[in-house]
């Protein structure tokens, strides 16, 4: 199975977090979680393997080894 | 009205019974008449076993109640000499659309797969199918076959024995005793049957309402399921609408929990609600309206002792998925050839545990199916409305989202996988066609595989050498000897054979796969017969 990458991996973290706050820029709070539901949809179909997505749901869920 | 409701199909007739000065003993009894009970009877009868029907009306069951027939369900029936009439007389349908709010978000169409003789899916009013399977007892007692009917006959109480049951039974000339050495408990949802025995039923409620309507109208909606999400006519909640014969269609309303059953049952109440969903200018008559609830759960044991549970008596899932009457179906369907060798003695009583087994298995997974549709038809917390309301906008825009929009995952063949009574894999073949398997159907020539498959253990053999019979300690084993060449279709070779170039398949008398190699060896058959029979 493969693994969830836990350490820096993005081209340019600081540009992909202004682009998520850009993205939001001027929402209501209904359209935001609407938003990040959607990414969220999105993203997980990319990455598609269900035993990734397990590993990140529960390492977003900051659950103690 | 339509009179069907009206007129006793198994009017009350005295029977002997009930002047004996003994109690009589029958062979089988099943206690309720609904679509499982009658199939059950069937199934017994037709291979010879005697039987007889309790229950305690004498008509159809009132409104369209299970309108969605799958296509291992219609295979069945043809078992039993009912699918015929289903399919002649059902709507066949395999298009729909889904909608969320105003908007229509995708479409699908569900095209039936080649092969088959039976399409993936009918819609037919329940009572169609109990008016058939009713005439199809009428036909087997004119053949003389020992299976009898009686209507008005109520089972008042339950005595159980390690090697009878009693049941005392009211009537309208009083009640009598009678007996049988195993009772089929089909008597649906609120069994009295589980509540005499003082049987468990755990699960999950839903806490939800739907409300339920049968409406002729004249309309030229196309033959097609249509799901609404949040629609403007019936804000917050969902909505189906769904096509019957005779011009009637099912329309399923979302309510939400707190509501005053009584008074939404009421037309006045009903008539604006179904007028903003059809459009003030479609005239339409309410033919039947009913508001149910439902809860997801099972029987922890569908046997107990000489009495065994089959359909909603056992286990009840919410209607979204057309799983109920469908899985009831299969329930008898893996029932009665065991106890028809039980009865017989060509296998020991416990070759019923494994009834328990792979119809616990069906339930399970027909419990988790329907309760993932329910949890996305109403989500039931903030954050699963936002998710849910997600993967529609993005089924709008993007093909991938559409598989995750659950109304309803219609009711496929279950696969007994790891089931006490299959025999390791032995050909490197279709994962259709696996241990366990419901047989896929096939064409051969004037006619199908399956009718061929049917009652009987069959050895089939495809372009590979085997016995003609074999005698496996009484248990009487048929050859089947097929080549890829009698089907042209090719459907033979996808689904039985793959990438192997012969196959030999033992496949039990309610058409699953017990075992399969690529060529006949007599032990190793010999063994997964008595394997598959509850003798290892």
């Amino acid at each position: 199975m493969a693994d969830l990458i836990l350490s820096p991996n993005f081209d340019h973290a600081d540009d992909f977090y202004a682009d998520l706050l850009d993205a939001h820029e001027g929402l209501e709070k209904q359209a935001s979680d609407a938003l990040n539901a959607r990414l969220i949809l999105v993203l997980a179909n990319h990455i598609g393997d269900n035993g990734v997505l397990r590993q990140a749901l529960h390492a977003a869920a900051l659950e103690q080894e | 009205m339509n009179k069907i409701f009206e007129v006793p199909l198994y009017a009350y007739q005295s029977n002997p019974d009930q002047s004996a000065p003994a109690p009589v003993r029958h062979k089988v009894i099943v206690v309720g008449a609904g679509p499982v009970g009658l199939a059950a009877a069937i199934d017994l009868a037709q291979q010879g076993v005697e039987v007889v029907v309790l229950d305690d009306n004498d008509k159809v069951s009132f409104g369209s109640r299970a309108i969605c027939f799958a296509k291992r369900p219609l295979e069945i029936l043809d078992r039993l000499g009912c699918g015929q009439p289903m399919v002649d007389k059902g709507v066949l349908w395999n298009k729909g659309k889904v909608f969320f709010d105003d908007r229509k978000v995708y479409e699908f169409d569900l095209q039936p797969e080649a092969g088959d003789q039976r399409p993936a899916f009918i819609n037919l009013q329940q009572y169609y199918l109990e008016e058939y399977l009713v005439d199809r007892i009428r036909d087997l007692q004119a053949e003389g076959a020992p299976i009898e009917i009686r209507g008005r006959n109520k089972v008042e109480a339950v005595g159980t024995h390690p090697d009878h049951v009693r049941l005392e039974v009211e009537t309208p000339e009083g009640s009598y005793i009678v007996e049988a050495d195993w009772v089929i408990a089909c008597d649906g949802a609120n069994s009295p049957m589980r509540t005499m025995m003082g049987k468990d039923f755990v699960g999950r409620v839903f806490e939800d309402n739907f409300l339920i309507a049968d409406v002729r109208m004249e309309a030229d909606f196309p033959t097609e399921r249509w799901f609404w999400f949040d629609p403007p006519f019936n804000k917050g909640q969902s909505a189906l609408l769904h096509k019957q014969p005779d011009g009637v269609w099912r329309i399923d309303l979302q309510l939400g929990w707190d509501i005053d059953k009584e008074r939404e049952k009421r037309p006045e109440n009903v008539i604006p609600r179904l007028k903003a969903m059809l459009g003030d200018d479609v005239k339409f008559e309410l033919e039947w309206v009913s508001i149910y609830t439902f809860q997801c759960r099972r029987m922890e044991q569908f046997r107990h002792g000489r009495v065994i549970f089959a359909g909603d008596s056992a286990h009840q899932v919410s209607p979204f998925g057309a799983r109920g009457a469908n899985s009831g179906l299969q329930d008898t369907d893996n029932l009665c050839w065991k106890l028809k060798m039980v009865l017989d003695g060509t296998a020991p009583e416990s070759l019923l545990d494994s009834y328990d087994v792979e119809r616990i298995h069906g339930a399970d997974e027909n419990i988790l199916n329907s309760t993932r549709s329910t949890d996305f038809i109403t989500p039931k917390s903030e954050m699963s409305c936002i998710m849910r309301d997600a993967v529609l906008d993005l089924s709008e825009h993007y093909d991938f989202a559409r598989p995750m929009v659950n109304s309803g995952r219609l009711s496929t063949p279950c696969t007994y996988d790891g089931s006490p009574l299959n025999s390791a894999d032995g050909l490197n073949g279709p994962a259709t066609t696996r241990p366990g398997s419901a047989c896929p159907d096939a064409p051969l020539g004037d006619g199908y595989l399956l009718p061929k498959l049917a009652d009987r253990f069959t050895l089939l053999t495809i372009d590979t050498d085997a016995p003609d019979q074999m005698d496996v300690d009484g248990v009487q084993v048929t050859r089947l000897a097929l080549s890829v060449k009698d089907d042209p279709s090719l459907a033979l070779k996808r689904r039985y054979l793959g990438d192997a170039t012969s196959a030999v398949y033992l496949i039990r008398p309610d058409q699953h796969v017990a075992a399969r190699r690529d060529t006949f060896e007599e032990n190793a058959f010999r063994q997964a017969v008595r394997r598959a029979t509850g003798k290892e």
